[in-house]
């Protein structure tokens, strides 16, 4: 077994199999694994989910388009957010 | 041969229904399946609206939703984790009362239930703060990812096509579908494009449905322990702030009513959002405070002048399935099927009423009373 996505335990097989059903949008395999969505934001996964992509679709990877960043770029606590409300 | 327009939950549940009762379908979707609003909701489903139409509708969808996993042989994740409405002043209380007895009335079994007992229900509420609440067990949450990836392989199977990064551009009489990947010939058109509706019943000349989006957004909190906030619970009094834990991963969802009119296109997160929503979240559950927020996102009800869809015919060979003002995702197995139904035979067991939900009725200046709308 080897974990791609250390945040939600996410394996290349489980990435391999999605992408040999038909799901070769990047946007979709991260929706349906939750590949990106743990407190790394993807820095970790993603490189390595693109890679695959490539390999198994005969792209280039700079041909596969980035998922989008979001806010925040790394896990905030929610106090420091809400510091002097009441 | 029917083309679909929109490749979101209401338009790929469509295809799989249209397939069921025998019909050629084909999608097409501009992004990919899901970009639009379905794979951005918070993923709750809820009988408890304050008005007939809704209620039954989504009675019957709840019904729907039990039956999904099996009939479409992958996990939807759907579950009764409930919703709890909270009450902070008397005539709320009231206003809870009466919803409750017209629910009940359509067989829903919300029941009116004490601080105390809502405390049990979600342990680390914030339950000084409330007079009572208004709890629905039946109400829960689905998976937007799972449910759409499920509709779309039992459609495949059924042999819909599904054309992702493919815009309609144009709509000529009869039915041509004109797309960025050709033309399409087409006996009947259904338009499922939500947020982005009015540009393509323009395309026919029939911009009769009055929808503005409006960017909402959510923050969602890192994985705590399963169990604490399991169903939505929300304080329409505090600006229809709710949190909700995620049914997969146990992140906690936190949504408020701060909304933008904006492009749909146009999902970029806002800072301002992102302090209003856990202002609200801490006061609903404190604990929250030392939780970490992993994400932000924006996505967009689609909202018509009365908070409910337009459902039905448009013209001739021409349907629309649009405006669902933030409830399109709970709604989508009913809607589907009743309007399925309704194309392929004239008529359906779906108790969606058409009168209700007529596409037309603005041009007739007939507005609803207003869904019961949260987030």
């Amino acid at each position: 077994m080897r974990i791609v996505c250390r945040c939600n335990d996410v394996t290349v097989e489980e990435i391999e199999k999605l992408i040999d059903e038909g799901v070769t949008d990047l946007e979709e395999l991260r929706r349906l694994l939750r590949i990106g969505m743990g407190p790394c934001q993807g820095r970790t996964c993603i490189p390595i989910v693109i890679s695959i992509l490539a390999r198994k679709t005969g792209r280039r990877p700079e041909e596969i388009p980035l998922p989008n960043a979001r806010f925040p770029v790394r896990p905030v606590k929610i106090e420091a957010l809400v510091e002097g409300e009441k | 041969m029917i083309g679909i327009i929109g490749g979101g939950i209401i338009g790929v549940a469509t295809a799989y229904e249209l397939a069921k009762l025998g019909e050629e379908v084909v999608v097409f979707e501009k992004k990919y399946l899901g970009s639009g609003s379905t794979f951005r909701c918070a993923s709750g489903i809820r009988a408890q609206f304050t008005d007939e139409a809704n209620i039954k509708l989504m009675k019957y969808s709840i019904d729907r939703w039990n039956e999904l996993s099996d009939e479409l042989g992958h996990d939807v994740m759907f579950q009764q984790t409930g919703y709890l409405f909270l009450a902070t002043s008397e005539e709320e209380v009231e206003a809870f009362k009466n919803n409750i007895k017209l629910q009940n009335k359509f067989g829903v079994p919300t029941k009116l239930i004490t601080p105390e007992e809502a405390k049990e229900i979600v342990p680390p509420l914030n339950a000084d703060a409330f007079l009572a609440g208004a709890w629905n067990p039946e109400d829960g949450k689905a998976s937007p990812f799972h449910t759409l990836y499920a509709y779309r392989k039992a459609g495949e199977r059924l042999g819909v096509k599904f054309y992702e990064y493919t815009k309609v551009i144009g709509i000529e009489e009869g039915w041509k579908i004109k797309t960025t990947r050709g033309e399409f010939k087409v006996d009947i058109i259904v338009n499922a494009t939500n947020a982005w509706a009015r540009e393509i019943n323009a395309m026919i000349g029939k911009d009769v449905v009055p929808i503005k989006p409006f960017k909402h957004q959510l923050v969602k909190t890192e994985p705590i322990e399963r169990g604490q906030i399991e169903p939505l619970v929300c304080p329409p009094a505090w600006n229809d702030s709710y949190v909700i834990q995620d049914g997969e991963d146990g992140g906690v969802i936190c949504g408020t009513a701060l909304e933008y009119e904006s492009s749909p296109d146009d999902v970029t997160p806002t800072y301002e959002f992102a302090k209003e929503v856990l202002r609200w979240a801490v006061k609903i559950v404190p604990a929250l405070r030392h939780v970490h927020i992993v994400r932000q996102w924006a996505g967009h009800y689609a909202r018509t002048l009365d908070n409910n869809p337009a459902i039905g015919k448009l013209t001739e060979n021409f349907y629309v399935a649009i405006g669902f003002s933030g409830h399109g995702f709970m709604m989508a197995p009913a809607v589907a099927q009743a309007l399925a139904e309704k194309i392929v035979k004239g008529r359906t067991k779906v108790p969606l009423d058409w009168d209700w939900f007529d596409p037309w009725r603005f041009e007739r200046g007939e507005l609803r009373s207003s869904a019961f709308q949260i987030g």
